[in-house]
């Protein structure tokens, strides 16, 4: 039942110095669809796939808007990133009360992790079991930043997570150095680009499974509605879809109602840290 | 009252919220009541006298003598209350001495807080003042204000802004803002010279509180001769220690 | 290790029959799998260098910082889970902010040092919680006594050093550190050691991307801790990159 002795509490450490049950929270990130994140010079943009629970079920929401200045986009159990996603908002609304002015995102988010790594430490209690992806703009710029179960969180210049984000990943390492200087109709169709990447070869990105968030300069962090994603969806149609990535498609996968199996190994350098709460 | 445990010479409780030795009415889980009155102060000590503020051309100017008066006793004559928050903001206060003291603590920790994030933020004018607000306005409704009139000055984000808030959390921007007496001898005389020339250069600022001071130390009793001047512009906080105020004794010849 | 897995490894407030409290020992294996952190002390001041792992491309440039300010006078270095040490960062600034709103002036490191050791050995002491998987280095320097630098272990155990060094590669590392006359150093050529036995003791088959941290705290910053400024960043990076190529051209010369 158990991997070793050691993975049954958060408080035990391994004789390698690892944290099994971190690590285990870590995967409960894969098991939610993909989300992306990107920036360019003045506009942060989130994206993510939707899934529905049955046919009879609407697409689960997976933006979050926070503040006027930050929105999230989360993978992983959607009622833990709730209970975290009214924290951020109690701490905008808070420092909006007593500073007259928007929490700087940066603050916001080590404030987060501090309040996350309680929960790695403690017998009674378990790690949050959702990544985040927040997007955010402030005085210093745009900002994409991605939070841990680990309560690790980094700064970044785009990233993706959640089931089969590795071929987002490989996408946006592939295409980095074009964010920073392109409009943001094309941060989007890149965004698209990477979130397709991660579908299954049968599954079309739709109005209906695709949900977008943008915050940038001059520009209130808002979800795009649905003829608005259908005009940046029209963009990238047609053009050729890098293969290969499928993996574990199968025949459920044809199905709207998009499942995924659990965490799909389909890339081995997929940088799944050896250590739990990486150090980098 | 005669039978509340909380007489400092009595025995303790025999265990937390039980009886104490010899209180014969003391049930366990009673609350032994408090007294039930507190007393507040209503009234400052040690005070300070008038803050004279305005905004110029391209930054602000706010200016504050040395005195802390007991009552009418020009007890203490080395009371500095124009602060230097960061490269971007000064503060003036008026009021109780010890007040402000405590009042000063908190920023500089929070300033410091900020300096140790080194996140490339800085504290601005407006927040400060939004922060200071909440504070008084906290303390007043408790019926325990600190007794304070602020004056923040600063650029918030290259726009040269003043504000003040005092005692009751009441608070405003204005163009000029002084404090105390000032709001009565020293606010009009600035209007005045605001109407006729709305864009001072920081010479010409100066010159005009170096005046507002004078008039100030003629009429005010509880004010002093030397006084300091905090400035802001783009180029930082620079704030001027001792100024004298020019006095000129001569006229009063049917006095002597 | 003879006892790993014998069943008395598993909580903090449990003893082996040998004696040992194996969860602390585990907390510190997590400090060595991370990026080399050393601190060295010299006549005039402290300086930390840091080697921060960067495990992916789409991370920013100097996110994750392992370098804190406490204090205006107080530094800290941190070595191991990061999530963790950030929390011992927050704690020693209260502890910091606590002790000048008592005593009106800067804390003393040595008290610093005291009070962060207690709180971390407190959390070896139950099994309803873990201990801290990182280590901390404190450095300050006091205008009239001088430098000063602690390390804090997992276990709560601290000791004042001249020169320290955590993480991957702190065998080579001390080994680095014992070769300098340290009491004598100015703060100007620490940073250069420092930066030299960073690049040097980076293992580029292991971990290949790495971003070189630096601060000090030292006479010539008032006694302010600091991130060295960029010129003497640079100046210290090439110092550290040209050794290593001399390093490399004698090496195949022996060959």
């Amino acid at each position: 039942m158990f991997r070793n002795q050691y993975d049954s509490d958060v408080t035990v450490w391994s004789p390698q110095g690892r944290l099994h049950q971190v690590e285990y929270a870590m995967e409960a990130v894969k098991l939610g669809s993909a989300t992306v994140g990107l920036k360019n010079g003045t506009h942060a943009v989130l994206l993510c796939l939707k899934r529905a629970a049955s046919e009879l079920a609407a697409y689960q929401k997976k933006v979050i808007p926070i503040d006027t200045h930050i929105g999230i986009s989360i993978s992983g159990l959607t009622a833990d990133a709730r209970i975290l996603s009214r924290y951020m908002r109690t701490e905008c609304l808070n420092y909006k009360y007593s500073h007259d002015t928007l929490l700087p995102v940066t603050r916001l988010i080590s404030q987060l992790g501090n309040k996350m790594q309680v929960c790695t430490q403690r017998y009674d209690r378990r790690p949050y079991g959702v990544g985040l992806l927040v997007a955010g703009y402030d005085d210093q710029g745009p900002h994409i930043y991605q939070t841990c179960p680990s309560a690790n969180y980094f700064d970044c210049k785009a990233m993706a997570i959640g089931a089969r984000s590795q071929s987002a990943r490989t996408y946006l390492e592939k295409h980095l150095d074009q964010f920073h200087g392109s409009s943001l109709e094309d941060l989007v169709k890149h965004g698209l680009r990477a979130v397709r990447d991660t579908l299954p070869n049968e599954v079309e990105l739709s109005i209906k499974n695709v949900s977008i968030g943008i915050v940038g300069q001059d520009l209130d962090f808002h979800i795009l509605e649905e003829d608005e994603t259908g005009a940046y969806l029209a963009m990238i149609e047609g053009e050729e879809r890098r293969g290969g990535t499928g993996g574990g498609g199968g025949a459920e996968g044809a199905a709207p109602p998009l499942r995924e199996e659990a965490g799909d190994q389909e890339d081995p350098q997929d940088p799944v840290p050896a250590v739990a709460m990486d150090t980098e | 009252m005669s039978f509340s445990n909380i007489d400092a010479f009595a025995a303790p409780p025999l265990w937390r919220n039980g009886p104490s030795p010899g209180a014969f009415y003391n049930f366990p889980n009673m609350q032994s009541k408090t007294s039930g009155f507190v007393e507040h102060s209503q009234s400052p000590v040690t005070t300070a006298t008038s803050i004279v503020a305005l905004t110029f051309k391209n930054g602000v100017i706010i200016a504050g003598d040395l005195l802390g008066s007991y009552g009418s006793l020009a007890r203490f004559r080395n009371c500095p209350r124009i602060l230097k928050i960061n490269d971007n903001i000064i503060l003036g206060a008026g009021g109780d001495y010890g007040d402000y003291q405590y009042v000063k603590d908190l920023i500089e920790q929070k300033i410091i807080d900020e300096e140790c994030l080194d996140d490339g933020f800085n504290l601005k004018p407006k927040s400060l003042q939004c922060w200071l607000t909440r504070i008084m306005y906290n303390r007043r409704s408790r019926f325990d204000p600190f007794w304070n009139n602020f004056v923040v000055g600063g650029l918030q984000d290259g726009v040269p802004y003043l504000a003040t808030v005092d005692k009751l959390g009441t608070a405003y921007e204005d163009k000029a803002i002084c404090t105390g007496y000032g709001t009565h001898l020293a606010l009009p005389i600035i209007r005045d010279t605001l109407q006729k020339n709305p864009n001072l250069s920081e010479e010409e600022a100066r010159a005009l509180v170096v005046k507002c001071m004078e008039v100030l130390f003629y009429r005010d009793a509880h004010s002093y001769p030397k006084y300091q001047i905090g400035v802001v512009t783009e180029a930082g906080v620079k704030i001027e220690g001792l100024v004298d105020v020019n006095q000129k004794w001569d006229l009063a010849h049917m006095i002597h | 290790m003879s006892s790993i897995g014998t069943g008395y490894d598993l909580s903090a407030s449990q003893f082996s029959p040998d004696g040992r409290v194996f969860q602390v020992e585990y907390a510190v294996k997590a400090v060595e799998n991370s990026g080399t952190v050393i601190g060295l002390k010299g006549k005039d001041g402290v300086v930390f260098a840091v080697e921060k792992l960067v495990t992916s491309k789409l991370y920013e440039a100097g996110a994750n910082r392992r370098v804190f300010t406490i204090d205006k006078h107080v530094g800290m270095a941190v070595c191991g889970l990061i999530a963790d040490a950030r929390q011992i960062v927050d704690v020693a600034r209260r502890e910091a902010a606590n002790y000048r709103s008592q005593y009106g002036v800067s804390i003393p490191l040595k008290y610093l040092n005291d009070r962060v050791s207690m709180y971390m050995h407190a959390y070896t002491l139950y099994s309803a919680v873990r201990p801290y998987g990182c280590s901390v280095i404190l450095s300050s320097y006091d205008l009239t006594d001088g430098p000063s630098m602690y390390l804090i272990d997992p276990s709560g155990v601290s000791y004042g050093y001249h020169g320290c060094a955590v993480g991957k590669a702190k065998q080579s590392a001390k080994t680095e550190i014992e070769k300098l006359k340290l009491t004598n150093m100015s703060t100007r050529d620490l940073v250069k050691e420092a930066a030299k036995i960073i690049y040097l003791v980076h293992d580029e088959l292991k971990d290949k991307n790495f971003e070189l941290e630096l601060s000090w705290v030292c006479e010539e910053t008032q006694g302010r801790h600091e991130r060295v400024p960029d010129n003497v960043f640079v100046e210290a990076e090439k110092c550290a990159k040209q050794a290593m190529e001399a390093d490399s051209d004698s090496d195949t010369e022996d060959m």
